[in-house]
C-alpha cells in the first residue's frame, strides 16, 4: 500500500492507516502530513459539541447524509473518552453511524482522548488534514461531551454547533462560561420531546444578553432521530460559512490555525526532548536532589532548559 | 406468653447461638461464612428465625391460594387439581415439518403448542429478504404467508388446542393468520385459545427483534388488546416477560421489576387508549426465568404474584379479581448452561424446574443439556421434558400447595425481593415509565452492568460454575448436534415467487393500501390485518407498510 | 506513544442476543483496548466496511442464531475485497465444534465456545494481533 498517493485518491484504507499512524505518533504518519499538507484547506470543518445525552451521534449522521445526498464527501472524526485507567476505550458513537458509509459517501473515524483533555483526541488536529487532502469537502467533528471543557473544538473547527437536549436547562447554566461563547449554532435536539421550548428560551435568552452586531448565533429545534430540522441546521452552516467568507474572518481563522498545526507539532517535539531529558541519568540526579529539598525545582527546570537550547 | 414475650426469648436465644456459631466458625470455613449473597446482592445470614418474619401479618402477606394478595398461587387446588402444563418451546425449520411435529404430539396427549419462528418472521421480513440469508429456519418456523400458516395447522383443530407463539413486533400479523387459518376450517375467533408472546418492551431492553419505535408498538398493542377482548375472548394478548432480560444479565430482583414496570406501561397504556382495566388485565400474562438459585427463584415468583395483585389493585383500581392475578410461563435459564460437561446441564435443570414448581407457574419448559451448543437434539428434548415429569409425578413437590410458604428464610426473602423490587419500580415511575426508562438505555445499563458483574464474578472464581470455571475436564464438547439444512433459503424463495404469481395481486395492492390508511389514522389496525393476510399479502409487505408509516427503531443508548 | 489495540466486536446478522458481545467489549476496553461495538442486526458489508474505516486490528463477531457459517466467511471476503485482508477474525457464539474446521478454513482464525474465559480470549488477541501493520 502505498499510502501517499493512496490518500490523493481517496482509498480508504489508505485514509484509515494514516490517521492510525498519526495516533500513534507514528514516524510514518509526520512524514504523511509533510508530503500531503499542501493540498489541505479546502475542506470545510465543522465542530459538533454538547452533553452526553444530547443526541450528537444521531444528528451528525443525518448532517453527514444530507450533505452527501448533495454530492459532497463528508468525514466525520467522532472522539469518546478513554478510560484513565485501562487506557481503553469503549468508542459508543459508531453504533448510531454504523450503516452510513454503505449508503453514503461518508468516512467516519472513532478516536479515544488517550489522555487529552478538552473534548478531543490530540491527533483530531492533524487527522483533519488527512482528511481534507484525501478530497473531502466537509468534516464533521463530534466532541466528547464531557460538558464544560469542550472549547478546543473551536480551534478546529471553522463553525462550531453546541447541540442540547429539552430538560438540559441547568447544564446551559454551568456551559454559559465557556461553551456559550464558542457556538455558531445551537440545536435544541429530541424536539419532538417535552420541554423543547423551555430550553430554546432559556438558550434564546442568554444568547441575548450578548447579542452583537455581525453573526448573531441562532437557535434551531431539531429531531435528528425523525430527520426533522436537519436540514435548516446544514443551511445555517452553509449561511455561516458564507459570513466568514464575505468579511475575510475565514482567511483570519485559518492563519490562526495554522499557526495552531505549528503549535502542536513544536508541543509534541518539546514534551518528547523534555521527556527525553527527563529519562537521562544527570536529569535523575536532579530531581532526587530537588527531593531531598538541596536544590529547587525552577533551578532544575531552568538547568534542563538551558540543556535543551544550547546542548546541541 | 404473648408474641412480644415470645420473639424476645427467640432473640436472646439467639444471639447467645450467634455467639457459639462465630466461635466455631472463625477460621474454619471459607469467607462465606462472614460475606454471603444471593444473584441479586441480597445478604444471607448464616440462620432465620420467627424474628425475621416478626413483621409478617399472614392475612395481609399470604393468604391462602387463589385468594388476594395471591402469595401462595393463584388458584385455589394448584397442582393437585391439574399439574402445571408442560409447554416445550419448539421450531422446526419448514412448516410441513412442523406440522407433522405438532400432529405427533397431540397424538401423544398434548394439549398445548408453543411455536417458534425464525428470525426472519420475528422481524417482519420474507424469507427472500436480503437480510433473511442464513437465518431461514434456524431458530424455528419459517412463516411468511398465509399459505404457510395453512400448512402449519393442517389438520390441527384449532377450537380445541392452545397455542402459544412466541411472536412480538410482528405479533398482529401472525395471530391475523392464525384466526384467517381458523376461519377458513369454520372456525370463530371466539373459539381459540392461546398466547401470543407480544411484549415489545422487553425487546427494546433485551432481545433485541423490534421493528417500529415504541409509540407506534404501543398502539399496535393496544390494539390487540381492544380487538381481542371483544372478537377474541380468551385469547392471553401479551405475555409480559423477565425471562429475557434475566438472560441478558439482570438479577431476580431486577427481573421482577422491570417485568412488572413493564407491565404497568402497558395497562397505563390501555387505559389511555380508553380501555376498561377489568376487561383486558385478565389475558394479561407473564413469563419468568428459572435461575440457579433455588430459594431466591422461588421467593421470586412469590414477591412477583403478590406485588402484582397490589399493583392491580391498588394502582389501577381493579375490581374483578382475575385482573389481580399474576399468571405465568416459566422456561429454565438458558444462560446457565455450560458447553463443558453437557450432562452437568440435566441437574442445573432439575433444579430450575424445582424452583419453578415451588414458586407456582403455570406452565414450563425446561432446556435441554446441548443447547449452549447448537439447536437440541431429540433425546435431550425428550429427557427435559421427563425431568418435568419426574418432578410432577415423582418428587412429591406438586402435592400440596406452596410447600415453602412459613419457612423463615423464603418468607424474609419473598419480603426482601418485594422490597428492592419497589425501589426499581419507583425509579422508573420517576423516570416517567418503563417506556421512558428504556428509551433513555436505563433499563439496559442496569441489565449490563449486573451481567458485567457476574461475568466478572465467575472469571474471578468467586462464583463457581461446575465444569466451567471449577471441577474442569479435558475433553471435546458433545458432538451429537441438530443442525438445519442452508439450501432451505431457496427453496423458501422458490415458495414466495410461486404464491406472488398466483394470488389476485390487484387485491393485495388494495388491502395494503387498507393497512396502511390504518395504520396512519386512528381505527383499529386488526381488521385491516385481517383483510390483508387473508388476500395473502405477505407478512413481509404488512410489515413493509407499516415501517414505511411508523419508521424503524434505533436504539438510542448501547453502553 | 503506545500502541492501541483497536476492536470491532460485531454481531452479523438478525440475531438479538448481545449480552456476551457487550460483556467482551467492555472487558477489552477494561483491558486497555479501543474497542467499538456495532450493536445487533449488522450486514457483513456493514462490517467489513466500518472494520476498514476504524483500521481495526481486530473483528470479534458474535452469532448466536446458527447462521455463522454464512455470515463469517462473508465477512472475511468482504475484508480481503477491500484490503484488510491482515485483519485478525475471530468468532464466538453458539457454534458446534464440528463447525469450527469449516471457519477455520475460511479465514476465522480462531472460535471461542460459550462460556470460554475473557482472560483467555484477550491474552489470544494480545498474542495475535497482526503488529507488523505498524512496525
Amino acid at each position: 500500500m502505498d499510502v501517499q498517493s493512496d490518500i490523493r485518491t481517496g482509498d480508504t484504507r489508505a485514509i484509515a492507516r494514516a490517521i492510525t499512524w498519526i495516533e500513534n505518533a507514528d514516524a510514518r504518519g509526520a512524514a504523511l502530513v509533510h508530503d500531503i499538507y499542501r493540498q489541505t484547506g479546502r475542506a470545510y470543518i465543522v465542530g459538533i459539541t454538547g452533553s452526553p445525552g444530547s443526541g450528537k451521534s444521531t444528528l451528525i449522521a443525518r448532517m453527514a447524509a444530507l450533505l452527501a445526498a448533495g454530492g459532497a464527501k463528508v468525514g466525520i472524526l467522532a472522539v469518546d473518552p478513554s478510560s484513565p485507567f485501562s487506557g481503553g476505550a469503549l468508542l459508543g458513537d459508531r453504533i448510531r453511524m454504523f450503516d452510513i458509509s454503505l449508503t453514503h459517501d461518508v468516512y467516519m473515524r472513532s478516536m479515544g482522548t488517550r489522555g487529552s483533555l478538552g473534548g478531543l483526541n490530540r491527533s483530531t488536529r492533524m487527522a483533519t488534514r488527512i482528511l481534507d487532502a484525501a478530497g473531502f469537502d466537509w468534516i464533521l467533528i463530534e466532541t466528547v461531551g464531557a460538558g464544560q471543557s469542550e472549547v478546543d473544538v473551536h480551534d478546529v473547527a471553522y463553525t462550531t454547533v453546541v447541540v442540547l437536549a429539552p430538560g438540559m436547562g441547568d447544564d446551559i447554566q454551568a456551559m454559559k462560561a465557556g461553551i456559550m461563547e464558542i457556538g455558531d449554532a445551537f440545536v435544541i435536539n429530541k424536539a419532538d420531546r417535552e420541554g423543547a421550548d423551555r430550553t430554546l428560551n432559556q438558550v434564546e435568552s442568554i444568547l441575548h444578553l450578548s447579542a452583537a452586531e455581525g453573526w448573531n448565533p441562532p437557535v434551531l429545534k431539531v429531531s435528528a432521530e425523525q430527520n426533522a430540522g436537519v436540514d435548516e441546521l446544514v443551511a445555517v452552516i452553509a449561511r455561516h460559512r458564507v459570513h466568514l467568507e464575505e468579511d475575510g474572518e475565514l482567511d483570519r481563522i485559518k492563519v490562526r490555525m495554522a499557526r495552531l498545526d505549528v503549535v502542536e507539532i513544536l508541543k509534541e517535539r518539546l514534551t518528547d526532548t523534555m521527556n527525553t531529558e527527563l529519562e537521562r541519568a544527570a536529569t535523575q540526579a536532579e530531581l532526587e536532589k530537588v527531593a531531598t529539598r538541596e536544590t529547587d525545582p525552577y533551578t532544575v527546570a531552568d538547568m534542563i532548559v538551558d540543556k535543551i537550547w544550547r546542548g546541541r | 406468653m404473648d408474641e412480644k414475650e415470645r420473639l424476645a426469648q427467640i432473640r436472646s436465644a439467639g444471639a447467645a447461638w450467634q455467639e457459639k456459631a462465630d466461635k466455631v466458625s472463625v477460621g474454619k470455613t471459607c469467607k462465606a461464612y462472614a460475606d454471603c449473597a444471593t444473584v441479586s446482592g441480597i445478604d444471607v445470614k448464616l440462620l432465620y428465625t420467627p424474628e425475621d418474619v416478626g413483621e409478617m401479618d399472614y392475612m395481609r402477606d399470604l393468604g391462602f391460594p387463589g385468594e388476594y394478595p395471591f402469595t401462595r398461587g393463584y388458584q385455589p387446588t394448584m397442582y393437585r387439581g391439574r399439574l402445571w402444563t408442560m409447554r416445550q418451546y419448539a421450531g422446526f425449520a419448514t412448516v410441513e415439518e412442523s406440522n407433522r411435529r405438532y400432529k405427533y404430539l397431540l397424538g401423544q396427549g398434548q394439549t398445548g403448542l408453543s411455536i417458534a419462528f425464525d428470525l426472519p418472521t420475528q422481524l417482519g421480513l420474507d424469507a427472500d429478504h436480503p437480510l433473511a440469508d442464513g437465518e431461514v429456519g434456524k431458530v424455528g418456523v419459517s412463516v411468511s404467508s398465509l399459505a404457510d400458516m395453512e400448512v402449519l395447522f393442517d389438520g390441527i383443530p384449532l377450537d380445541q388446542v392452545s397455542t402459544s407463539m412466541t411472536i412480538n413486533a410482528p405479533a398482529a400479523v401472525l395471530l391475523a393468520m392464525y384466526i384467517a387459518v381458523a376461519r377458513r376450517n369454520g372456525i370463530g375467533a371466539d373459539k381459540l385459545n392461546g398466547t401470543i408472546q407480544n411484549d415489545i418492551l422487553k425487546e427494546y431492553s433485551a432481545r433485541g427483534t423490534y421493528i417500529f419505535p415504541p409509540t407506534p408498538s404501543m398502539r399496535i398493542i393496544n390494539d390487540i388488546f381492544a380487538y381481542c377482548s371483544k372478537e377474541v375472548p380468551n385469547w392471553n394478548t401479551i405475555s409480559i416477560s423477565g425471562y429475557h432480560m434475566r438472560e441478558a444479565g439482570c438479577t431476580a430482583v431486577q427481573e421482577v421489576a422491570f417485568t412488572l414496570a413493564d407491565g404497568i406501561a402497558y395497562v397505563d397504556a390501555a387505559i389511555k387508549a380508553g380501555l376498561n382495566v377489568d376487561d383486558f388485565a385478565q389475558r394479561l400474562s407473564f413469563f419468568f426465568n428459572a435461575h440457579n438459585n433455588l430459594l431466591e427463584e422461588v421467593a421470586k415468583f412469590r414477591a412477583a404474584r403478590r406485588m402484582w395483585a397490589r399493583i392491580m389493585k391498588e394502582r389501577f383500581q381493579a375490581q374483578n379479581p382475575k385482573s389481580l392475578m399474576l399468571r405465568f410461563h416459566t422456561q429454565t435459564a438458558g444462560s446457565t448452561l455450560t458447553s463443558q460437561q453437557v450432562d452437568n446441564n440435566v441437574v442445573r435443570v432439575t433444579l430450575q424446574a424445582l424452583a419453578a414448581v415451588l414458586g407456582g407457574t403455570q406452565s414450563l419448559h425446561t432446556n435441554s443439556r446441548d443447547e449452549a451448543l447448537s439447536l437440541p437434539t431429540e433425546e435431550s428434548v425428550r429427557i427435559a421434558l421427563r425431568t418435568q415429569q419426574i418432578l410432577g409425578y415423582e418428587s412429591g413437590v406438586a402435592d400440596t400447595v406452596d410447600p415453602l410458604a412459613g419457612s423463615y428464610y423464603v418468607e424474609s426473602l419473598t419480603n426482601r425481593i418485594e422490597k428492592e423490587a419497589w425501589k426499581y419500580i419507583q425509579k422508573i415511575d420517576d423516570l416517567g415509565g418503563a417506556v421512558k426508562a428504556v428509551e433513555n438505555g436505563y433499563v439496559q445499563r442496569e441489565i449490563q452492568n449486573s451481567a458485567y458483574a457476574y461475568q466478572m464474578s465467575v472469571e474471578s472464581g468467586e462464583r463457581v460454575v461446575v465444569g466451567a470455571n471449577k471441577f474442569q475436564l479435558l475433553g471435546k464438547p458433545l458432538k451429537n448436534v441438530t443442525r438445519i439444512d442452508s439450501s432451505l433459503s431457496s427453496q423458501r424463495r422458490a415458495e414466495l415467487e410461486a404464491l406472488k404469481a398466483r394470488r389476485d395481486n390487484a387485491r393485495v395492492e388494495h388491502v395494503l393500501a387498507g393497512v396502511k390508511a390504518a395504520a396512519g389514522g386512528t381505527e383499529n389496525l386488526m381488521p385491516a390485518i385481517i383483510g390483508a393476510v387473508d388476500a395473502y399479502a405477505t407478512l413481509g409487505e404488512i410489515c413493509g407498510v407499516l415501517r414505511s408509516v411508523y419508521g424503524e427503531y434505533r436504539p438510542d443508548a448501547s453502553f | 506513544m503506545e500502541e492501541k489495540i483497536r476492536v470491532l466486536v460485531a454481531k452479523p446478522g438478525l440475531d438479538g442476543h448481545d449480552r456476551g458481545a457487550k460483556v467482551l467489549a467492555r472487558a477489552l476496553m477494561e483491558a486497555g483496548m479501543e474497542v467499538i461495538y456495532s450493536g445487533i442486526r449488522r450486514t457483513p458489508e456493514q462490517i467489513a466496511e466500518v472494520a476498514v474505516q476504524e483500521d481495526v486490528d481486530v473483528v470479534m463477531l458474535s452469532c448466536l442464531s446458527g447462521a455463522h457459517n454464512t455470515l463469517f466467511p462473508r465477512v472475511v471476503d468482504l475484508l480481503r475485497q477491500k484490503g484488510g485482508g491482515d485483519i485478525l477474525v475471530l468468532g464466538g457464539g453458539i457454534i458446534p465444534e464440528d463447525d469450527m474446521p469449516f471457519l477455520k478454513e475460511h479465514g476465522i482464525q480462531e472460535v471461542f465456545y460459550p462460556g470460554a474465559p475473557i482472560k483467555a480470549t484477550i491474552q489470544y488477541v494480545r498474542d495475535n494481533v497482526h503488529k507488523e501493520k505498524h512496525s
